[in-house]
């Protein structure tokens, strides 16, 4: 100990000096910091300018599109905050803001309570490659062929929904084509197809417990119960919660299966999302303008329900003092 | 920042060997009915496969009289040959192809370079840049959908692949983020030597850090290639002839083209566009499984 504190000024000393550049020996050369600089700009070059050019800029003409009205062809006209006036009052906006909403709050509790559980599941075993092919083929399969083959399923006398009428003594539900079901076939869906990530994830974040803080509260008398509310859960709920947002985020943008497994926004609009009204205002009526504010109200929402989940973690999420 | 190994727990010190025998034997009950368990529902979760590939072989009489029977009856192979030839799968295979090999060679490439910048070479800015690389990830992709296109038409790369590969070539704020993780990992000592035999950085980069940044480019090849391939509503934006739909696009418009009448022809499509693509995940699942986890973690 006292060894070591001995060291510390000549070590800062050393630091003062070398903060001229990475490696003491390369001072001597006077003109290696300037190219090394140029180097740095050279490698990041390629990525700024892409980030400059396919995201900067798009980002910014949404931000101006929004305050306009253009079909592409005609004269572009500002109109100042109608687009986002009408937005807000247009009911295909209000029934997207829900049903992305619902469907997070929905898939997002269920999903990644149902992904802890199997991760602990699995933690306990020896050999478990077969299970994690099975929980993770879905993951791997396109969005499009997920929701073809769902379509198959939900249909009224298709394999799932026949099973559900069995289960429950009921008419089989005709999943698509009932406004109030349609949104819950979605639901279904996109847990299913995303449950073996959050699988995979969490049950990583489970190896990365130390054998031994585990053992000493077995040694401590922990039990099963207590192990796992007590250390496990807590230790894993950094990584948790970063699901959390990861997830939310996700399906608050859902897409691809309402557009394929509803035929774009299923029966009266039901399943109607964000991103479905962005694609539907600015590529099937051409209406860019609103389609932006649009875009610009996804953005908003994605940012203030993100930062909630921030401010909400402190309460939730458990951080060891030296992150491992 | 390392990679995961998902397949095998670190034993707990000094348990099972030396454990009671009434013990050993409850540990034994618990495994054998967590394996049930996890068996049922793993079976479960590929149902729907499964419901996929038998539907596909499925006759149309079968489809209308007995919907709900597992096993064709008879076997019905036309409907594979039928939807091969109704669209054209192949070209949409070489067009998923070789969009997502140079995608992915692209990422490598440039963002291994930044990441390794961003990690190593002090420059002024730097901090602000990956900054600015780190807040664009809050940005969704959709939110710039509109923009982007109206750009990839002035450019002329509206119906062209290039609206696909050179964006995600150049542009990938996570890769950047993952690679840099990657890079701050490696010891610095790595570099010292090299630095002192007058190596230039682009020396220092090629010759000593790629070589030993393979783990992190696998993990970004996996990710790429997922990604890319799945890809599903700017390709639908961008691209009008079939003839140079990707996968998923193909797909998608299979449905509306034949309808949901014969769906055994549409299960045939989704399984030629499914099947090769499960069995790579098979073949090459350790590293795959191994690679989302460790992005999973280092997004953390």
């Amino acid at each position: 100990m006292s060894a070591t504190l001995a060291e510390k000024p000549a070590r800062v000393k050393t630091r003062h000096f070398s903060a001229q550049g990475p490696f003491p020996e390369m001072r001597k050369e006077a003109g290696w910091r300037k190219r090394d600089r140029a180097w740095g700009y050279v490698f990041i070059g390629p990525q700024v300018i892409g980030m400059v050019l396919f995201v900067l800029i798009p980002f910014a003409a949404s931000l101006v599109l929004a305050f306009a009205q253009w079909d592409g062809l005609t004269n572009l006209t500002w109109v100042g905050f109608k687009n986002f006036t009408d937005q807000l009052a247009d009911p295909l906006l209000h029934k997207s803001i829900i049903n992305i909403l619902l469907l997070a709050l929905i898939t997002v509790p269920i999903g990644l309570g149902l992904a802890v559980v199997i991760a602990v599941a699995l933690e306990k075993l020896k050999t478990r490659t077969l299970y994690l092919i099975l929980f993770f083929a879905p993951v791997v399969t396109s969005t499009v062929a997920v929701a073809m083959i769902w379509q198959q399923m939900f249909r009224s006398d298709g394999i799932f929904s026949a099973t559900i009428g069995k289960i429950f003594g009921i008419t089989p539900p005709d999943w698509l084509g009932d406004p109030k079901l349609a949104l819950i076939a979605v639901a279904i869906v996109s847990i299913w197809s995303s449950l073996g990530l959050n699988v995979i994830i969490f049950l990583a974040g489970l190896q990365n417990i130390s054998p031994a803080v585990i053992e000493a509260a077995r040694i401590d008398g922990a039990g099963w119960w207590s192990l796992f509310t007590k250390i496990r859960l807590p230790l894993l709920s950094p990584i948790i919660f970063f699901s959390t947002i990861v997830a939310f985020i996700s399906s608050m943008q859902t897409f691809d299966t309402v557009f394929v497994l509803t035929q774009n926004a299923g029966p009266d609009n039901a399943t109607r999302t964000i991103v479905y009204h962005i694609y539907d205002l600015g590529f099937g009526r051409f209406q860019f303008g609103p389609s932006s504010a649009a875009a610009v109200i996804l953005l908003v929402m994605t940012l203030v329900i993100t930062a909630i989940q921030f401010g909400a973690q402190k309460k939730f999420v458990h951080y060891e003092d030296d992150a491992a | 920042m390392s990679t995961q190994n998902l397949e095998e727990t670190k034993a707990p010190a000094g348990t099972t060997a030396k454990a009671p025998l009434r013990e050993r034997l409850a540990a034994i009950g618990i495994s054998s009915t967590l394996h049930i368990v996890l068996l049922v529902a793993g079976i479960a979760m590929v149902f729907p496969f499964l419901w996929m590939i038998a539907t596909s072989l499925k006759g149309l009489p079968q489809l209308l009289q007995d919907p709900l029977s597992f096993w064709p009856d008879p076997w019905t192979w036309s409907n594979f040959t039928e939807a091969w030839h109704a669209v054209p799968f192949a070209r949409a295979y070489l067009n998923s192809l070789y969009i997502a090999v140079l995608s992915i060679l692209g990422t490598l490439v440039t963002a291994s370079m930044a990441g390794y910048a961003f990690a190593r070479i002090k420059f002024r800015g730097s901090k602000a840049i990956f900054i600015v690389f780190l807040a664009t990830q809050m940005i969704p992709a959709q939110v710039t959908l509109v923009p982007f296109y109206l750009l990839m038409s002035k450019m002329g790369w509206i119906d062209s692949h290039l609206a696909l590969i050179v964006p995600a070539m150049m542009v990938n704020p996570f890769a950047v983020f993952l690679m840099r993780q990657f890079v701050l990992a490696l010891p610095k000592e790595l570099e010292e030597a090299a630095v002192i035999d007058g190596a230039s950085r682009w020396r220092l980069f090629w010759s000593v850090i790629l070589p030993n940044l393979k783990p992190g480019l696998g993990v970004l090849v996996i990710i790429t290639a997922l990604s890319v391939w799945n890809s599903f509503l700017f390709p639908l934006v961008l691209l009008n002839s079939p003839e140079l739909y990707t996968v998923p696009l193909l797909l998608a418009s299979f449905t509306s083209q034949f309808g949901s009448v014969n769906y055994g022809l549409v299960m045939a499509a989704s399984s030629i566009a499914t099947i090769p693509i499960l069995i790579a995940f098979v073949i090459g699942q350790r590293r795959i499984l191994n690679s989302m986890a460790a992005s999973g973690l280092g997004g953390k």
